[in-house]
């Protein structure tokens, strides 16, 4: 399944000269959000790299993720990644294969046994609930994720569903999903979360391993920093207006028009992190922000139960008014008691109270 | 490219320089102080920056178009411009497809890519060692026509 | 990230009820007890007088002015900058909007982080001269240096989170959010009571002299 030359010696084969090999790593660096004076590293390393085998195993997704990959306009890098990968097993590419296709995700993990990278995209429901929800060829994706990882050199978890869990698990979670990483313990994880992942940030990842050989820096939440770094608010271009005040109230004011910042139409910018303020969608045409609409928050782990998307950031997502209204009913009775309570105190003690006359006071 | 560049985009801020095209020229500034104090070179990556609507049509409108303007044919078309400050270059790398992959500034007296490499070189000698060593050999006759016909 | 959610959920609905159940009781409690009855002929209205000595008592007495500078300045500082800090700082007006329907315009948020900065320098100045002035350390006890706490922690933790000086971002908002709950759970069982009490206190006082038709 993998050849033996590298991808320098493959280059060369289809008349690449060494000027197209250099554009060739200058963007790459580019897409792996690397600084262009890394090229040489880059360069050198990627001569020697060889094709991996790459297993895509997807469970409870909509989809969106391989989408995104394959369905974008994949420029000559990506495409040569992809070339370059052999992509040994994708459920969904293969669907016509049937049993054929198991056979080969399972001669591909034989053959290359603890050198291969499992991208999977989509949740699964955990080793706690019915496996029924969510099989393939009859076999749960628990079952069929913890065989297939045992060979792996790294699981790279795509999509925001296989990263945290995503919209399975969102409320009320019927199925029980789980993210990647709370089942897949002892091999190497990388979450590359969105709801989907910007095309190139996938890519990044893979051309990361291919180049390097091994996962990039990671953040506490398992991501990529080259990619998600930095967070969306600080790398908005509208953040000059919202430093100054000024936010648009509706989608069509005055504010919306001229770009003012989308803080109080719900963005959740300042909490996410994630590379669409500069890497941008569909080959930096636009991004959501930039289109007018509020960041998601669609990077980070429970987006979907994070408060309305149209609610700023600094409201809370509990139903306040009832709690505030039974609060109000029930204050108002413990006081109105402990007042009563009080009065009452006051007249028993009136009520006790002995006059004295002054013969009694002489008494002593 | 695709019809999303038919769809009108009105930006309603008329200030020139309205987000962060300002700041990357200044950068290119900072960087061509130092190509002129030190002779150091400096690749700026236009990819990761977070430009707004109309930033990148004021940086290119800013920094213009000079005196050398080249075109490559590798892996896909790759444009190099001087712009009208020399040493400052816009490098705009396409796939065959084409569509961009890359697009950078350079300050340097002649960008990288502009460079015949000497693997390459060597590689080209050898092919003109053997083009002269035999030119009666069909296969050993330059391949493009248009080669033939510049050199006469 | 899930604390952050459980600070903007549960938390929140948890704190506003001891908040509101707290307040309400002792205000109730309060109003429920009522007053002493008066027998002798009122000369001078209550209401009136009660209502301009809310606002009278704003204007500090010339003596205060003169012994107490630090506490009577550092306390103005500090109430006028907490009250821009909060309810002239457009996220904290979104907030406002979503629970009590209305929205008024913000400052700018440059000037909304200056006034924040003053803010805190006036309370940690008010905290110093509370520890070396003897007679405030000898009146202060446990209660005054813990409402101090939970009215300090908000402000500090909004300006951190506002400047993302701790990552990751949803961690530090999320203290900012649990520090306002907890400043919540203990306002109404302290002295913080006084933002509500104030006004019947200082209506009382002049409602009590103006029935007795002198000078309050």
């Amino acid at each position: 399944m993998v050849d033996s030359i590298t991808l320098g010696e493959s280059l060369r084969r289809q008349g690449v000269s060494r000027r197209g090999f250099m554009k060739f790593c200058a963007a790459t660096a580019s897409m792996m959000a690397l600084p262009p004076s890394m090229v040489p590293a880059i360069a050198a390393s990627l001569e020697k790299a060889r094709r991996p085998s790459v297993i895509w195993l997807s469970f409870q997704e909509c989809t969106g993720c391989t989408e995104s990959l394959t369905r974008s306009h994949a420029p000559t890098v990506e495409g040569l990644i992809f070339d370059f990968i052999s992509l040994d097993y994708h459920h969904t590419l293969q669907v016509a294969a049937g049993d054929q296709a198991e056979a080969a995700r399972e001669a591909a993990m034989h053959e290359n046994a603890g050198k291969y990278i499992v991208v999977v995209d989509g949740s699964i429901p955990g080793p706690g609930s019915n496996p029924g929800y969510s099989t393939i060829a009859g076999i749960s994706n628990y079952d069929m994720l913890m065989e297939t990882v045992k060979g792996a050199a790294a699981v790279v978890a795509v999509g925001t569903c296989a990263a945290y869990g995503g919209l399975p698990k969102a409320d009320p979670n019927p199925t029980g999903a789980v993210a990647i990483q709370s089942v897949v313990r002892d091999k190497p994880v990388v979450n590359v979360p969105g709801c989907p992942p910007i095309p190139t940030v996938i890519t990044g990842v893979l051309a990361h391993f291919l180049t390097f050989g091994k996962l990039p820096e990671l953040d506490a939440l398992g991501r990529p920093m080259a990619f998600y770094g930095q967070s969306i608010h600080d790398r908005c271009y509208r953040r000059p207006f919202y430093d100054k005040g000024l936010f648009a109230g509706t989608f069509d004011d005055e504010g919306a028009r001229k770009g003012w910042c989308l803080y109080r139409l719900g963005c959740k910018g300042p909490m996410t992190y994630n590379a669409c303020a500069t890497a941008k969608w569909n080959l930096g045409t636009s991004w959501p922000v930039e289109s007018g609409h509020g960041c998601l928050g669609c990077s980070e782990p429970n987006f979907w139960d994070a408060g309305g998307f149209y609610q700023a950031l600094s409201i809370p997502t509990s139903n306040v008014t009832r709690t505030a209204t039974a609060a109000v009913a029930a204050g108002a009775a413990i006081g109105i008691a402990a007042g009563l309570a009080n009065r009452a105190k006051k007249a028993s003690a009136a009520k006790q109270h002995k006059t004295v006359t002054v013969d009694q006071l002489g008494e002593g | 490219m695709s019809a999303l560049d038919q769809i009108a985009v009105r930006v309603e801020t008329a200030d020139r320089f309205a987000h962060n095209a300002l700041p990357v020229l200044h950068e290119v500034r900072h960087a061509l102080r130092r190509l002129v104090e030190a002779g150091e070179s400096t690749v700026i990556d236009l990819h990761s920056m977070p430009f707004g609507p109309g930033d990148e049509e004021d940086l290119l409108a800013a920094l213009g178009t000079g005196e050398v303007a080249a075109q490559l044919q590798a892996l896909g078309e790759s444009r190099v411009t001087e712009t009208i400050y020399p040493g400052v270059w816009i490098v705009d790398h396409y796939n065959t497809h084409g569509q961009r992959i890359a697009f950078q500034i350079e300050v340097t007296p002649v960008p990288s890519v502009l460079v015949a490499h000497a693997d390459d070189m060597a590689d080209g000698l050898q092919r003109l060692e053997a083009a002269l060593a035999d030119p009666a050999e069909p296969e050993c006759r330059p391949a493009s026509n248009e080669l033939r016909s510049q050199h006469g | 990230m899930d604390f952050l959610l459980w600070v903007r959920g549960p938390a929140f609905n948890i704190a506003v009820a001891i908040f509101v159940i707290g307040v309400l009781a002792r205000l109730f409690e309060i109003l429920v007890l009522g007053r002493k009855s008066l027998y002798s002929e009122p000369k001078g209205a209550q209401m009136g007088p009660g209502v301009a000595e809310i606002f009278k008592r704003s204007v500090p007495l010339p003596d205060i002015v003169k012994r107490g500078a630090v506490t009577l300045v550092g306390g103005y500082i500090f109430h006028i900058g907490l009250f821009i800090t909060i309810f002239l700082f457009v996220p904290h007006i979104e907030f406002i909007h979503s629970v009590f329907g209305v929205r008024w315009p913000g400052l700018p948020n440059p000037v909304v982080d200056a006034v924040t900065v003053i803010t805190m320098v006036a309370l940690i100045v008010l905290l110093v001269h509370r520890i070396r002035q003897p007679v405030k350390r000898m009146l202060s006890t446990s209660e005054d240096y813990l409402t101090w706490l939970v009215t300090f922690l908000p402000i500090l933790t909004g300006w951190l989170a506002y400047h993302r000086i701790v990552n990751p971002y949803p961690l530090v908002l999320g203290l900012h959010i649990l520090s306002v709950e907890v400043l919540m759970v203990v306002l109404p069982f302290t002295k913080l009571m006084h933002t509500f009490t104030v006004f019947i206190s200082r209506w009382y006082n002049g409602a009590i002299y103006g029935r007795r038709g002198v000078q309050s």
